[in-house]
């Protein structure tokens, strides 16, 4: 989807500010939130590209004004309504009224623990021989799709070189849906900035996006 | 918020989807078991072994599974080295894509607007906002991490630290280092 989260080449946002000595959390309500999305992810109420959508599709201004974790627990909490495991009435209460929904790996439990803390296998046997070779060139698609997609809108129409081929993995737009995996090839495809940003740009730049096989054609 | 969060959890446990408890266990190894200490390590490492460093660039992942003393790590983790002609910068503008067996979680200003809209067209101007700045010739290279794939930057050897130790080395690598933000610190220079 077209939507602000998708931000590559937006102006306007001012300069980056690191923060010396940074926390790991700003405040304890946001170790919860996170802990709580990982747990939930892992008990298989959601995948990961699920997550993401929710994400984004929380109305611009929202997501603009939301701190990191503002943004996991309104997601979470639109994420858990859409799919039923907490029921409108749970909400209003401030608790558990409704009967729970089963979850597809079960309760999360301390044991479960070890295992979130790696991360998740996304590569997949490949379907079929890929398209592309490192080398060639490829045009990214002038595709919008309104759904969930991992194609940054500032490479659509341009043209870049395959880099790497990083073998088949999950394909985040129908996974997003719980439409299935769909597993396509990934590619690393680099862009010149010139062809990002036009011919004034420093020619020194180069940017490169990691893409499945659906987003791109030859070029 | 407190007060919303609070409530969420307490309808999840409730209906019996997670023990209150494992939680508590997920935030303490956030805290105690990833960090760029692990990324540090990876580094180091590379820096003192040559066949170690190949090993990375050609599959990190895998080099980094042969490290016992790190975390272990996901699939898809993706080594890139700077050099005197090329630095490498790493972004996620969809979202906050980042190496987290590696350096642990995000920085606020690696999730935020700023440096998710600027990185892919302006990263000279992002890095003077870190105070860093490279010669006019040298190619920037900036990886929008839009996959699964995660990339740690490999920052190039300070000079002064012949003969030093991994567990030397290991102290001179930054986490801005590790995502192209910054420089490794200088050997002697003031911390």
């Amino acid at each position: 989807m077209n939507g602000v989260h998708d931000m590559g080449g937006m102006d306007g946002f001012g300069k980056v500010e690191p923060e010396p000595n940074e926390p790991m959390f700003h405040q304890e309500w946001e170790s919860r939130v996170l802990a709580m999305v990982r747990a939930m992810g892992a008990a298989g109420a959601f995948n990961i590209d699920a997550s993401r959508f929710y994400r984004e599709s929380l109305p611009p201004h929202v997501y603009l004004s939301s701190s990191y974790y503002k943004k996991w627990l309104l997601g979470l909490e639109d994420l858990l309504l859409a799919r039923g495991y907490v029921a409108p009435e749970d909400v209003a209460a401030g608790h558990a009224v409704a009967p729970a929904k089963s979850l597809k790996h079960g309760k999360f439990s301390v044991a479960d623990v070890e295992r979130v803390m790696v991360r998740g296998k996304f590569g997949r046997t490949a379907p079929a021989a890929a398209k592309f070779k490192p080398g060639e060139r490829v045009r990214a698609k002038n595709i919008h799709p309104a759904t969930h997609t991992r194609l940054p809108r500032y490479v659509r129409g341009h043209v870049g070189v395959v880099e790497r081929d990083h073998g088949c993995h999950v394909f985040p737009d129908t996974a997003a849906n719980d439409a299935g995996e769909h597993p396509q090839w990934l590619y690393t495809v680099v862009f010149d900035g010139r062809e990002l940003w036009g011919p004034d740009t420093d020619p020194t730049i180069k940017v490169s996006i990691d893409a499945f096989e659906p987003y791109l054609e030859p070029a | 918020m407190e007060l919303r969060v609070r409530a969420l959890e307490s309808i999840l446990s409730e209906k019996g989807y997670f023990e209150p408890a494992a939680l508590d266990a997920i935030v303490q190894a956030y805290e105690t078991k990833i960090g760029p200490h692990n990324g540090a390590r990876v580094v180091a490492k590379a820096w003192s072994d040559p066949a170690f460093k190949q090993a990375l660039l050609d599959d990190a992942s895998k080099a980094v599974g042969t490290l016992g003393h790190v975390s272990r790590v996901g699939d898809h983790l993706v080594a890139v080295e700077n050099t005197p002609n090329r630095h490498n910068m790493v972004v996620c503008t969809l979202c906050s894509c980042y190496p987290w067996e590696m350096l642990g979680l995000p920085p606020v200003w690696y999730k935020a607007a700023p440096y998710r809209s600027r990185a892919v067209k302006d990263p000279r101007g992002v890095l003077a906002d870190f105070g860093v700045s490279l010669p006019t010739q040298t190619e920037i290279r900036v990886w929008d991490s839009t996959a699964e794939t995660r990339f740690l930057v490999l920052p190039m050897r300070p000079a002064g630290t012949e003969g030093w130790s991994e567990e030397q080395l290991a102290e001179l690598v930054t986490r801005d280092s590790m995502i192209g933000t910054g420089f490794p610190k200088t050997p002697g220079a003031p911390s």
